[in-house]
């Protein structure tokens, strides 16, 4: 590959995809492999009383049989929070949690053994309700309480004023990040009481130091590679098999797969937080904001997980991409008996967006202001101050974002009512009206929408984290050609991570053969591949070992065959300043090896103030703008979404193509949570556990994407490049909800917005 | 299977097709992201007609004609459908583009220069959820102009 930053090559590991022989983590297998499976339970909240195992060790094909008592290490694990066992121990805090392991020689016998561990249960009463989690009367759930983290903003002046004042409440689902690709893994054990881990998974090295103090093992003894991922979205931050197929590959000696089922999938990792906001928005009458008060209620299951930065988002976020004096922010995230909930793309600022920006169109309708222009009127700039007290460095073009979009043309407009009836009615299309292929209308009854929303978040993680990568980049000459390879740690979840490493080791190295290593723990940790920071902070680490090699290359140039101010590589060459071939990197460097390793360290942040809630606390923010138009057949309350336009400022787009696949896939996420995707729970149960329950957007769900994409830069990051996958995700939604606001009059408060939310029943 | 005879033994009853194909005849390339036919990742001919390979049973296979998205490429060269899919972008993580390379293949067979709704119908049981599958689309044109006779 000798594609530079800025071009859309091929994707290095498309090929293999497209041929369907590209190994990912369900698909792998090695020789007196077994498979594991898990005894999850039936209950939201229950003590455990007795696991018996004997039945199930009895089954023919059955070769261990696990509990909590064969942990041999740490029994709890957590990304931010040690809470959750890594086999429920004395009880269960949440439907399908882990408590019993199976390994055997055929999937189908480990199924049945795993419903021949009886376990006994004493049932007790989930708390279902964050509300109540927050009052003394409900049960303790951890020993430090309910709440996992408050977070306090305070900013200006708390008794602030305003001429016109907007309230609101709101009310966001469950979302599921639902990858295609299952939770799956092989681990294979080694003769010296260590084990290699082949997993899909978004960080290897946060994955590795869990496990090795599950399994009681040095960090060494504990080996992962990533195996092929089918995609993440925050699902793969947490662990889920990784720790059972371990215990279990350990206790057997033999290599064990394991590899989730659709339905427990959905158990088997976290989900965006449903949450609960209420608003307070006051303002002049020329639409300037005075002050805003926000409570945010984020439900997060039993378990903490990223619990403590999504809360930190929706807070720190709060009041959306606008200038605001004086604010007032206070968010909780609490335990209940629900699902756990953690990463999902976007964290906290998905769920925040939805209630500022219905804010700001309630504020813009009270003014008699085009919404448009009244977020203008607010909108942040670089040198502004967030609600944090921070002053936003770089770009922040909130004002050119909405203008975009709102310049973007219109698609054409619905034909007239009834133009599909009768005689001489013009041929309709149904799959461009609400309800598609239902014939559920032929035009009549639906009306158009158009709905903006804008919307920002924090790239990397924030509050003080040591949010470094690691790359090691080696030179050496290969059949008389120079190769660069690239090894990093750094998770490919579908985002072209791989090609784009490729992208900056060419660039910087001037050579057309690069090879990107698999992803393992044999090099230093780089970080999730999540919030938006891989391109970012892994990119800055290859780049920084590129010019260490570098460097060396000139150097020994410089030695052999003397000096050339302004020499440079490019074309598999030292090239001078003019342009002349020196030497050819195969001649000058022979069987010579070049190696450098490099850690990339953005600058730091730091841990919002608790009182007040004032920090430096973010590196980098990402910014897009979505306008939605939609149509909604009004007495059935069905929605159509007929097209989206965004506008994002990328930074740098590093690979323009793989930016914009960005652009749409989150946009989808965007819709689906607007107006489709929820996670059912009652009682503490989930009612849809599977993907004909819960609904996806397919290709008739999904409408074109308008896209502009802004490349204004950053001062602080390698290439002036923007943190891309999240921002798409966050204000598509609000902007759909706007527009079906804008059809049909009705406030809509909730999402995903369902038929009864259109129509009175 | 994809032109040859294979044979797969010790298959357990319950098993579906897609079972014996990932697991009896080392073609995994047809996936299993619901297994319940609702997402399409598993799509393959059976008889020449487009099936989710995780709704057939096994024993409902036998001796039948089976191409699978491995079937495709021929001697190493990738089909203009495969490449198309690469050029256009519209591979992220991969895990649904099986089952869209074998639909879309079947897509243009019976219809050789479809229009975007036609592919939208088309492919509407194949869930993508990388891509917003704008550039599943794109592919789909690309190829259909590719493959022009
Ligand atoms: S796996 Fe067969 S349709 Fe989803
Ligand atoms: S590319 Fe990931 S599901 Fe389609």
């Amino acid at each position: 590959m000798s594609a530079r930053i800025g071009d859309s090559p091929r994707r290095a590991d498309g090929p293999p995809k497209v041929r369907g022989d590209f190994a990912y983590s369900s698909d792998l297998k090695a020789g007196g492999m077994l498979w594991g499976a898990t005894v999850r339970s039936p209950h939201p909240y229950a003590r455990i009383l007795a696991i018996d195992t004997t039945e199930a060790r009895a089954l023919p094909g059955v070769l261990a049989v696990l509990t909590h008592l064969d942990v041999p290490g740490r029994k709890l694990y957590g990304l931010e929070i040690q809470d959750q066992p890594v086999l429920a121990m004395d009880v269960v805090r949440c439907w399908g949690e882990a408590v019993a392991l199976v390994a055997a020689d055929h999937p189908e016998h480990a199924r049945r053994a795993a419903q021949l561990v009886r376990v006994t249960y004493e049932v007790l009463e989930p708390l279902t309700d964050p509300e109540r989690a927050l009052t003394d009367d409900a049960p303790r759930l951890h020993p430090g309480g309910n709440i996992t983290r408050y977070v306090k903003i305070r900013h200006g002046d708390q008794k602030a004023r305003a001429d016109v004042v907007v309230n609101g409440e709101y009310e966001i689902g469950m979302q599921d990040q639902a990858p295609l690709g299952p939770e799956s893994g092989l681990a294979i054990p080694d003769s010296a009481g260590g084990v290699d881990l082949h997993v899909a998974t978004q960080w290897l090295h946060v994955d590795r130091d869990q496990l090795a103090g599950i399994l009681s093992l040095p960090p060494d003894k504990v080996r992962l590679r990533l195996a092929g991922v089918g995609g993440a979205f925050g699902a793969r931050e947490d662990l889920s098999m990784q720790a059972h197929a371990c215990l279990l590959a350990l206790r057997t000696g033999r290599p064990v797969k394991m590899s989730y089922s659709r339905p427990e999938s959905f158990v088997g990792h976290v989900h965006r937080h449903p949450g609960k906001l209420i608003y307070e928005h006051g303002a002049t009458r020329e639409g300037k904001l005075v002050y805003v008060k926000a409570r945010v209620l984020l439900d997060g299951g039993a378990y903490a997980s990223s619990s403590t930065a999504v809360i930190a988002n929706a807070c720190c976020f709060a009041v959306g991409p606008y200038e605001c004096p004086n604010a007032t922010v206070d968010g909780w995230v609490v335990y209940t008996n629900n699902p756990p909930c953690g990463a999902m793309r976007g964290f906290g600022s998905v769920q925040n967006c939805y209630a500022h920006e219905a804010q700001m169109d309630k504020l813009a309708a009270a003014l008699g202001m085009d919404p448009v222009e009244l977020r203008k009127r607010n909108a942040m700039k670089t040198g502004s101050r967030l609600i944090t007290g921070q002053v936003v460095e770089g770009s922040a073009p909130v004002a050119e974002l909405l203008d975009r979009i709102k310049k973007m043309p219109l698609p054409s407009p619905l034909p007239p009512q009834g133009a599909g009836l009768g005689r001489g009615a013009r041929k309709v299309d149904l799959t461009q009206l609400p309800g598609g292929v239902s014939n559920t209308t032929h035009g009549e009854g639906v009306v158009r929408g158009v709905g903006y929303a804008v919307g920002f978040k924090n790239v990397g993680y924030s509050e003080g984290f040591d949010d470094y990568s690691t790359a090691r980049v080696r030179l050496s000459v290969v059949n008389g050609r120079p190769r660069a390879e690239v090894h990093t740690a750094a998770a490919e979840v579908g985002q072209g991570l791989v090609t784009v490493q490729a992208q900056i080791a060419a660039t910087e190295l001037g050579v057309s053969d690069v090879v990107v290593l698999d992803a393992d723990t044999q090099v230093g940790s780089a970080g999730s591949s999540s919030a938006s920071r891989q391109t970012y902070v892994t990119g800055g680490a290859v780049k920084a070992a590129c010019e260490a090699v570098r460097e060396r290359v000139l150097a020994l140039a410089q030695s052999e065959i003397g000096g050339s101010t302004g020499a440079r590589l490019e074309s598999d060459a030292v090239v001078s300043s003019r342009g002349e071939v020196m030497v050819t990197l195969g001649t000058l460097l022979g069987d010579a090896v070049i190696e450098e390793t490099r850690e990339f360290r953005p600058r730091r942040t730091h841990r919002l103030d608790s009182e007040t809630g004032q920090a430096d606390a973010h590196l980098q923010y990402a910014f897009a703008a979505h306008r939605a138009v939609v149509d909604v057949d009004i007495e059935l309350g069905l929605v159509r979404v007929v097209e989206l336009a965004t506008a994002q400022d990328v930074g740098k787009a590093i690979n323009p193509q793989a930016v914009e696949g960005q652009l749409e896939g989150g946009a989808a996420q965007g819709l689906g949570l607007a107006v489709m995707e929820e996670i059912q729970v009652k009682d503490g149960v989930i009612r849809n556990a599977s993907f004909t329950d819960y609904l996806l957007p397919t290709i008739l769900d999904m409408p074109p994407v308008r896209m502009d994409i802004l490349e204004l830069g950053d001062p602080h990051s390698p290439y002036g490049l923007k943190g891309v996958g999240e921002p798409p995700t966050i204000s598509s939604g609000p902007a759909i909800v706007a527009a079906i606001r804008a059809a049909t009059g009705r406030p809509i408060t909730r999402v995903p917005v369902r038929p009864h939310d259109i129509v009175d029943t | 299977m994809n032109g040859r005879p294979r044979v797969a033994e010790d298959v357990w009853e319950g098993t579906n097709l897609l079972g014996v194909l990932r697991e009896h005849m080392d073609l995994p390339g047809s996936k299993n992201a619901c297994e319940q036919g609702e997402c399409g990742s598993c799509s393959v001919y059976l008889d020449g007609r487009l099936v989710c390979a995780c709704l057939v049973l096994a024993g409902q296979a036998q001796g039948r004609d089976i191409r699978t998205v491995e079937g495709l490429a021929s001697a190493g060269v990738l089909h203009p459908v495969q490449e198309a899919f690469l050029e256009a972008g519209a591979v992220q993580c991969g895990f649904c583009t099986p089952g869209l390379v074998v639909a879309t293949h079947d897509l243009l067979t019976r219809t050789p220069q479809p229009t975007t709704m036609e592919i939208r119908e088309a492919l509407a049981g194949n869930i993508c959820r990388c891509t917003g599958y704008a550039k599943i689309i794109d592919a789909v044109h690309l190829a259909a102009s590719r493959m022009r006779p």
